[in-house]
């Protein structure tokens, strides 16, 4: 499974590694949902680190699909409120 | 694949896809995926370039800045040292307030340096996958038939496009963030332009409306300690004097004072 955190690199992880994958993923989620940005960017970070870790980096010479993109690192509790209601990262 | 359903990454994807499908036409012919790819490897530099000159652009509000500091510094000295306290203090409140914006300034500039960094780094990153796209291209070219190769070329386009795609949105994030700064450092120059740390003494003694907006920016209790400050260093003979040549008892020195700074001075002086 490969695993972009935009911004940064492509990260190669085991399939294995999706249901905790998903479950961190969630918890962002479920924070950005709740609206209150308490514990935002430490349940992000939770997850970013989680692929870091876990996975390795794709080489700059391969050439892959990503199976999941993650928003950037520096993104905000706002940016990521946004991408849920239409005006995203990317401008529509 | 892996049944990663998240929503978060699903909407990210569902973004970084439609960029690619914007950059990508399937009828396109192959090696001109290849020369589209390097066309716009250009406009990711124009892009870096564009944040250069962003940051140059308020560095150079920041020397600015910098000048106005000391000048106003030792305008309210001299202001001081010829008992004019309120002109001393309008002095400080203005260089509070650019002692304030050139912090802000530090921020952006320091900011706008980890996105150069990001997107230089981005750039490497998508030199290299090009490179590798194009190797890849040439030995599928020369191994497969032609509708293999066709299908197997448009892959690793479709990859080397997301890295394109990230890039892009970065570059995105890059120009909003640089488009803020902008607005801001429009405003400082227009302080700047209206005279707002200009030589004070050219205004006369009236307060004008820039006093007045300056005073509710400006945070008082600094320019209290500001002037506290000056004043003891004054009381403690005059170590700070250096530049003001003539002192303010000593009146004929008229040429190093303009006739403007001369005005501030006479009626203390020819009173005590």
């Amino acid at each position: 499974m490969i695993v972009r955190i935009s911004g940064e690199d492509q990260y190669r992880l085991a399939d294995d590694d999706a249901a905790r994958l998903n479950e961190l993923e969630n918890a962002v989620v479920a924070i950005v949902e709740g609206g209150r940005e308490d514990g935002f960017a430490e349940a992000f970070g939770t997850l970013l680190d989680y692929v870091r870790e876990h996975g390795t980096a794709v080489g700059d010479d391969e050439i892959e699909t990503s199976d999941v993109i993650l928003p950037p690192s520096d993104v905000s509790f706002a940016e990521v409120g946004r991408e849920f209601t239409g005006e995203g990262l990317i401008p529509d | 694949m892996a049944g990663l359903t998240g929503r978060m990454s699903t909407v990210v994807k569902a973004k970084v896809s439609k960029l690619l499908d914007r950059a990508e036409d399937p009828a396109e012919t192959l090696d001109y995926s290849y020369q589209k790819q390097v066309e716009q490897l250009q406009n990711v530099k124009k892009g870096i370039a564009d944040v250069v000159t962003a940051k140059k652009r308020l560095q150079m509000q920041e020397s600015s800045l910098q000048q106005s500091v000391v000048k106003l510094d030792t305008q309210a000295r001299q202001a001081l040292a010829a008992s004019n306290e309120d002109l001393a203090r309008t002095a400080l409140e203005r260089k509070n307030v650019a002692q304030t914006e050139l912090q802000s300034l530090d921020t952006q500039v320091a900011e706008l340096e980890d996105q150069q960094q990001k997107l230089t780094d981005s750039e490497q990153k998508l030199r290299a996958k090009i490179e590798a796209f194009r190797t890849k291209k040439e030995v599928i070219k020369a191994q497969y038939s032609a509708a293999e190769a066709q299908v197997r070329i448009s892959e690793a386009a479709t990859g080397v496009g997301e890295q394109m795609a990230d890039v892009g949105l970065a570059m995105q994030r890059a120009v909003d963030k640089t488009e803020n700064m902008k607005a801001r450092a429009d405003a400082v120059s227009e302080l700047e332009a209206a005279g707002t740390f200009e030589d004070l003494t050219q205004l006369g003694t009236g307060e004008d409306d820039i006093d007045r907006q300056l005073k509710q920016l400006s945070s008082q209790p600094a320019v209290d300690d500001d002037l506290a400050k000056m004043k003891s260093e004054l009381a403690q003979g005059g170590g700070a004097a250096p530049q003001i040549p003539a002192g303010a008892a000593d009146g004929p020195d008229g040429q190093t004072g303009d006739a403007a700074a001369g005005a501030a001075q006479p009626p203390e002086s020819s009173q005590s």
